[in-house]
């Protein structure tokens, strides 16, 4: 509490003195990262702190493509990492990275239905039975795109049917924002399926949500680029960030957290 | 009211002895919050041409968030008018035991943060809410449909109108409607003819308010509703989607809104400054 009124203080003092010169606090490395990096991001950030002392990593997770907009709204950070390439080159080609990309970690897809699984689906063609709900990102979120490429490809397949994606699409009852909110939405039982990615589901959603592999020959490879921009603050802390989320202590905390190698 | 005349000529009879240094310093004073406030509205004026052209209006993302915001937004203010007035009219007229209760329950939605009310909404009447396998039972779903649009503008949006019904009727005087009942008006003949009518600028205006701000709902419907184009994507968040994917119809919305809102605005000023000419003649 009283924290908060010192806080609300230096704010105000800050709002109104707007050309007073870069404040000399702690160095912090601000670092955008995808909602699926959140757990694997939150330890690699505390042994980094551990290992630099005085440095502080914060972390912005959203969806990629959320992150991106800031990005070019002028958002300032040191760091993005994208849950998939398409995002990462908007920003490369719009002037804004300063080294990489490099790919970090790759992903897959699967799918989520409730413990309970009210809608009985125990293989990826269920999803086109009437009425199941599905929330599904949108197709500029990285998991979104990810979802409709798996659903074209199965289209292809006539055990399938020609317009087994359409019928899927259509039971889409909401487009979140970004995987972790789709994957709440199946959490809470509001919605009987989800694509997410593996390491989305932790030991402890175990008893929430069941797991639903998606076929192999449809399934694609996530692929997570990391990039130093040249808004950073920080560039040194920033590479070295970089390079502890490359190593192999780094990729050790990854792989952890269910992430395959690049 | 009555007081309106001469509290503005003390006003202008104290400026004019305080001389005009000090009223210079009270408009520099004055200053950087007026253009706090006016600067970004003077940039959204310059660029409503850009949102505001045809291929950013004709965008199926802008088109369908129009339609359904209209159709949800009045239904709602439809239905806070029907479920209102009623309880309006109590609250002005009557009193009972936990009557602040009341009071204090109707009016929380108007602090209470929407996305808080959001929760609150799937908790009660979600899948797995307090009446959800109630309402799924007899084949009612409301999580991600229109009508859980509907739902989520009216917890958020009706208070509005409520606390505008009950200030309205409180205006209408006791007297006025006693003297219409001895003339023989019949009590329903009595709020008709007398009640409504004196209270009408009160309804209106909550009524207009508890519009714009159904229209303007966010929080309550992205966590009850969810967000599908066509469905349940209202005006709001569709600008949080185009934000990611088009930019110029998120521009196109965001002239919309802010001009339908100075809209609404001007209109109810208009409105008041009518009523109070009227009451002072």
């Amino acid at each position: 509490m009283r924290r908060g009124i010192w806080v609300s203080l230096w704010l105000m003092a800050g709002c109104l003195s707007p050309l007073r010169s870069p404040a000399a606090g702690p160095v912090e490395v601000w670092v955008f990262a995808a909602a699926s990096l959140r757990e694997p991001f939150q330890e690699l950030a505390q042994r980094f702190e551990a290992q630099h002392p005085g440095v502080r990593v914060r972390l912005n997770l959203g969806a990629s493509s959320a992150l991106r907009t800031q990005l070019m709204q002028g958002a300032q950070a040191d760091l993005f990492a994208s849950a998939d390439e398409k995002n990462m080159e908007e920003i490369v080609r719009a002037g804004l990275v300063a080294e990489g990309p490099y790919i970090f970690a790759t992903n897959r897809p699967v799918l989520i239905v409730p413990a309970d699984n009210p809608a009985r689906i125990s293989q990826l063609a269920d999803l086109a039975r009437p009425g199941v709900r599905i929330a599904l990102p949108g197709p500029e979120v990285p998991i979104g795109a990810y979802a409709r490429t798996i659903l074209q490809r199965a289209s292809q397949d006539p055990a399938y049917g020609p317009d087994f994606a359409e019928r899927v699409l259509r039971n889409v009852v909401s487009e979140e924002a970004n995987v972790k909110a789709a994957f709440a939405r199946v959490a809470l039982g509001e919605a009987d399926a989800a694509f997410v990615y593996r390491t989305d589901v932790g030991p402890a959603d175990r008893e929430k949500v069941r797991v639903v592999e998606i076929p192999e020959a449809f399934n694609v490879v996530a692929r997570y680029p990391i990039a130093l921009l040249k808004g950073a603050r920080h560039p040194t802390a920033a590479r070295a960030f970089m390079a502890l989320v490359r190593s192999p202590e780094g990729q050790g905390i990854l792989q952890r957290w269910g992430f395959g190698p690049p | 009211m009555g007081l309106r005349p001469s509290v503005t000529a003390c006003f202008r009879e104290g400026a004019m002895r305080r001389g005009w240094p000090r009223s210079m310093l009270l408009y520099g004073l004055g200053l950087p919050a007026l253009l706090f406030f006016g600067l970004p509205m003077l940039v959204l004026v310059f660029r409503a041409a850009e949102g505001l052209s045809g291929s950013a209006l004709k965008a199926p993302l802008v088109r369908q968030a129009m339609a359904l915001t209209m159709g949800t937004s009045l239904a709602t203010t439809g239905l806070a008018a029907l479920l209102g007035t009623p309880l309006a009219y109590l609250l002005a007229r009557r009193t009972f035991p936990g009557k602040a209760l009341v009071e204090t329950l109707v009016e929380l939605p108007i602090v209470i943060p929407p996305v808080a009310g959001g929760v609150i909404l799937l908790l009660t009447f979600g899948r797995r809410g307090l009446l959800g396998p109630a309402l799924e039972a007899v084949g009612v779903t409301l999580s991600f449909t229109p009508q859980g649009v509907v739902m989520a503008q009216l917890f958020i949006a009706a208070p509005f109108y409520i606390r505008g019904a009950r200030l309205g009727f409180l205006t209408v005087s006791r007297e006025l409607e006693e003297a219409a009942a001895v003339d023989g008006a019949s009590p329903w003949g009595v709020l008709w003819h007398v009640t409504l009518p004196l209270a009408f600028p009160g309804l209106f205006s909550g009524l207009v308010l508890c519009w714009a701000r159904a229209i303007g709902e966010f929080g309550a419907t992205y966590l009850f509703a969810g967000n599908l184009p066509g469905r349940t994507q209202t005006m709001p968040l569709a600008i949080l989607t185009a934000m990611e994917s088009d930019l110029r119809a998120a521009l196109a919305l965001t002239v919309l809104l802010a001009f339908f809102s100075a809209a609404v605005l001007v209109g109810l000023r208009g409105l008041l400054a009518e009523q109070e000419g009227a009451f002072l003649q």
